[in-house]
């Protein structure tokens, strides 16, 4: 053959070559069960124990290296207060770092509204954190494979991977990623899976001086908290959007959002 | 494929090869999905590890083991003699994580602001809550600009034996 | 103080800079999509838009947009580059930009985003190769045929021959096949320009999270709104670069206008009458179906007033109004419609026309992307959005007025390099189609 022929021909092959050197493994889609003990974390918030003194913020925080300072959390509480006159406050200031140490609500920009205490009908506070969803909306549009669902059911971000796009912190319904002011990716409550596998509780949980925030394995039907979700009333947040949570709640009000 | 307006498909094919060879050293070999599939565990399979390994910081003084893990150096000290009041609260709560204490930190803090024991303490009219069973105080005319611990003992905070 | 600062500074998290949170926002809620995401979708509508129209010649033979056709490739392709510059600019991570091609996932709207876009950019400069195919030859032949060249002209030299790519035959028949390729990618073009920018859509479209963003009519809502827009630009910028090259063939300013071989002065007519009124026509059309779906969708939310009306009425009827209502639609939509059905259009009544439909395209984007993120998650508590306008960091400069500024600008940069090697405007027999 001629040389033209021949440097066509070497094109091809190199061509083929590269297709199976560099394939994508797109799917691996059952492991071997036995490798790993079945495990799927859950957590479990009881809002009528939680009291908002915000120590599992401030364990959350000091745990995983969230500045103080940093107008972000991986976990936050929520106040709710229902006046008698209809009217509805929610606030959350610092993400209750400092725990809720005024009656007044803090509504943004400055502004704050004192409650008469007469005036007061229900109220209460909702513990929040990443639900490690089942299907969660924030791994499927991630671009690069950065943020995933472990075997066991934790949600975590890759930070070498991250490109830093925000795509998974819009489509969380539950607002509960933000950018690592430090680190400069995408962060949020990783059930503390540092501890987990070193045998511990998560920060949160270990924080906590009412147990209002819980942790346990729902694939085990023996363990206390697995126990609570199958036979006690329990709810998640905003399931219409058939992510799947997998923090239950315990006294969960209709209008906490 | 004699024509000449093939060219520029060759031009492309060589740009494709080259981005898939670079690739191949580019992205780590255990990039691939995960038991959740495609869609919901598509990630470097080392990274697990990664987090795994991160040390920790708060120790186990959880409610359960909190007296044997602080009580071995520090006994009666610490102490609290009420398990129902100040018993229930995690030591590392107010003193910061001890994982690593007595090598790091020598020594942990001891918090002594008032913005600690507001925490729970300031009196919030929440009849639905269980914090309204805290016993609290309106922290803006209760000993204003006075540290709560020069008359409450925090590890004895029964009001009978106040100083 | 110094050290003070530069700890505050490292601890303020991306987004808060530039939003004011109001009422019950989330913690981490922050208008973290600001207006580089607004650009972004603009310049690919653009790109989108000029193909479009110059597909409308090159596939469906309108003779009458063969000037603005060609012009409108040569821009697109100066447009291409700049589609990516936003999105650099907005990572938070822009060196690791590359991991869309390298690890795609591809159930993200954003990781189509590489393929797609190369892929366009392959059938673009296809498209271009082939029309300027006989050019790049003719051209070459001549340098190679000068005695002395310059340094300049031996680098100009080598660059046409390079882009021959080989092929220099400019026989009829060599052109006739050219000729028939050329309509082949400009219809292959057709269908993936529409999904460069209805990907675009989808991104938006398919956060079920955003109660704003979330709706199927998102994707063709972008494409219908990328070609009104694209095509805006290519008229005014047609009209725009042959008033200019009329003045300077007039002054005799321009080196070509002592070429003796150069368009003589009846020749530069100026933008043509009748390819700014077509390519209006057109204009016309796409706006009528881009404002159509955008009411659609508002009269279905106003219809069905689901959890999230509330919220979303006052975004839209109070907080947006001005921004929706009157500059987005009224000024940018019924006014330049207005100007271009009235009868008796004439060139520059369309030109003004243009200015403003740009304008509104640019406003839909904004109103998009910043009014999704104008409200909290909790529906109940707002974010206002200001754009930083001095620069104090880094981040405040890549995300705010001058980072948007740098976008815009350069395509008309990169437009004036790529038509000293691709002039947008031939004269008939340089050109093979």
């Amino acid at each position: 053959m001629d040389r033209r022929e021949f440097l066509q021909k070497c094109i091809m092959v190199i061509a083929g070559a590269s297709v199976p050197l560099s394939a994508l493994t797109l799917i691996d889609p059952k492991k071997v069960f036995a490798e790993n003990p079945d495990i799927q974390w859950a957590f479990l918030v009881d809002t009528n124990k939680c009291v908002g003194c915000g120590f599992c913020v401030k364990a959350c925080k000091t745990e995983n290296d969230i500045p103080f300072d940093a107008h972000v959390s991986r976990t936050w509480v929520e106040r709710y207060v229902y006046t008698k006159d209809d009217k509805r406050y929610v606030d959350s200031p610092e993400a209750a770092l400092h725990g809720f140490t005024e009656s007044r609500i803090d509504l943004g920009r400055g502004e704050y509204k004192e409650i008469d205490k007469d005036n007061v009908g229900k109220a209460f506070f909702v513990p929040k954190l990443c639900n490690h969803c089942t299907s969660p909306a924030c791994t499927q549009v991630c671009p690069v494979g950065a943020t995933y669902k472990t075997d066991d059911g934790v949600v975590l971000v890759d930070r070498t991977w991250c490109i830093g796009c925000g795509y998974c912190i819009m489509a969380c319904p539950y607002g509960a990623r933000f950018f690592h002011p430090v680190a400069k990716v995408a962060d949020k409550c990783t059930f503390c899976y540092h501890r987990l596998s070193k045998g511990l509780d998560s920060a949160c949980v270990n924080a906590c001086p009412f147990k209002a925030r819980r942790m346990g394995n729902i694939h085990d039907k023996n363990d206390p908290i697995t126990q609570i979700i199958m036979n006690e009333r329990v709810g998640v947040l905003k399931d219409e959007f058939g992510t799947k949570p997998q923090a239950f709640y315990i006294g969960l009000a209709q209008e906490v959002r | 494929m004699k024509s000449h307006v093939w060219r520029p498909l060759y031009v492309v094919i060589a740009l494709a090869v080259a981005l898939l060879v670079f690739r191949f050293f580019y992205v780590p070999n255990d990039f691939r999905a995960g038991k959740r599939g495609f869609m919901y565990s598509y990630h470097r399979l080392s990274n697990e590890t990664e987090w795994k390994n991160q040390p920790a910081k708060y120790s186990v003084t959880g409610r359960e083991r909190m007296h044997e893990y602080c009580s071995e150096c520090h006994g009666e000290i610490v102490k609290v003699r009420s398990e129902k009041l100040h018993g229930i609260i995690p030591c590392e709560d107010c003193h910061g994580p001890a994982m690593q204490h007595p090598d790091n930190p020598e020594k942990l803090a001891i918090d002594r602001s008032r913005g600690l024991c507001l925490r729970c303490h300031t009196n919030l009219p929440y009849t639905t809550s269980e914090r309204h069973r805290i016993p609290g105080i309106d922290p803006k005319t209760h000993n204003t600009g006075t540290e709560c611990v020069k008359c409450h003992n925090p590890h004895n905070p029964s009001l009978e034996g106040m100083k | 103080m110094v050290g003070e600062i530069a700890k505050h500074a490292a601890t303020v998290v991306h987004g808060e800079a530039w939003t004011i949170k109001e009422l019950f926002t989330l913690p981490n809620e922050y208008i973290y999509w600001s207006i580089q995401i607004v650009m972004y979708p603009y310049m690919t509508g653009l790109v989108a838009g000029a193909f479009v129209l110059s597909s409308l010649y090159h596939v469906f033979g309108i003779e009458k947009l063969k000037e603005i056709a060609r012009f409108s490739l040569v821009f697109s392709f100066a447009l291409l580059p700049v589609a990516m510059m936003p999105l650099t600019l907005h990572l938070q991570q822009p060196f690791r930009g590359i991991n869309v091609m390298m690890t795609p996932h591809f159930t993200s709207a954003i990781a189509a985003f590489g393929f797609v876009f190369s892929t366009y950019g392959c059938i673009v400069a296809t498209e271009l190769w082939l029309v300027y195919r006989k050019y790049f030859v003719q051209t070459a032949v001549a340098m190679k045929a000068q005695k002395n060249r310059g340094a300049v002209d031996g680098f100009r030299m080598l660059l046409f021959s390079a882009l021959t790519l080989g092929a220099w035959d400019i026989s009829n028949e060599a052109v006739e096949k050219d000729h028939k390729a050329c309509k082949i990618m400009a219809a292959i073009g057709i269908p993936v320009a529409c999904f460069l920018h209805g990907y675009a859509g989808f991104i938006f479209g398919s956060v079920k999270a955003n109660a704003l963003w979330m709706t199927p009519l998102m994707p063709v809502i972008f494409i219908c709104s990328a070609v009104v827009s694209g095509v805006a630009l290519c008229i005014l910028c047609y009209v725009v670069v042959q008033e200019i090259r009329q003045f300077m063939a007039k002054r005799k300013i321009a080196r070509w206008a002592k070429d003796p071989t150069a368009p003589t002065i009846e020749e530069l007519e100026g933008a043509k009458h009748e390819e700014v009124m077509i390519a209006s026509n057109y204009l016309m059309y796409f706006m009528i179906a881009a404002i159509t779906l955008e009411i659609l969708d508002l009269i279905f939310r106003g219809y069905t007033q689901v959890k999230s009306w509330d919220i979303l009425r006052e975004v839209i009827m109070e907080r947006d109004f001005t921004k929706i209502f009157i500059m987005q639609y009224a000024i940018g939509n019924v006014v330049p419609f207005l100007l271009m059905v009235l009868p008796g259009r004439t060139v520059r009544r369309t030109t003004i026309a243009t200015v403003l439909v740009l304008f509104g395209v640019f406003m839909m984007r904004y109103n998009v992307v910043i009014g999704g993120q104008s409200f909290s998650l909790s529906f109940a508590g707002f974010m206002d959005y200001t754009l930083p306008i001095i620069p104090h960091d880094l981040e405040t400069f890549k995300e705010g007025l001058f980072g948007a500024i740098s976008v815009v600008i350069t395509p008309f940069i990169l437009f004036f390099f790529i038509n000293k090697v691709m002039p947008a405007f031939l004269k008939e027999e340089e050109s093979t189609h």
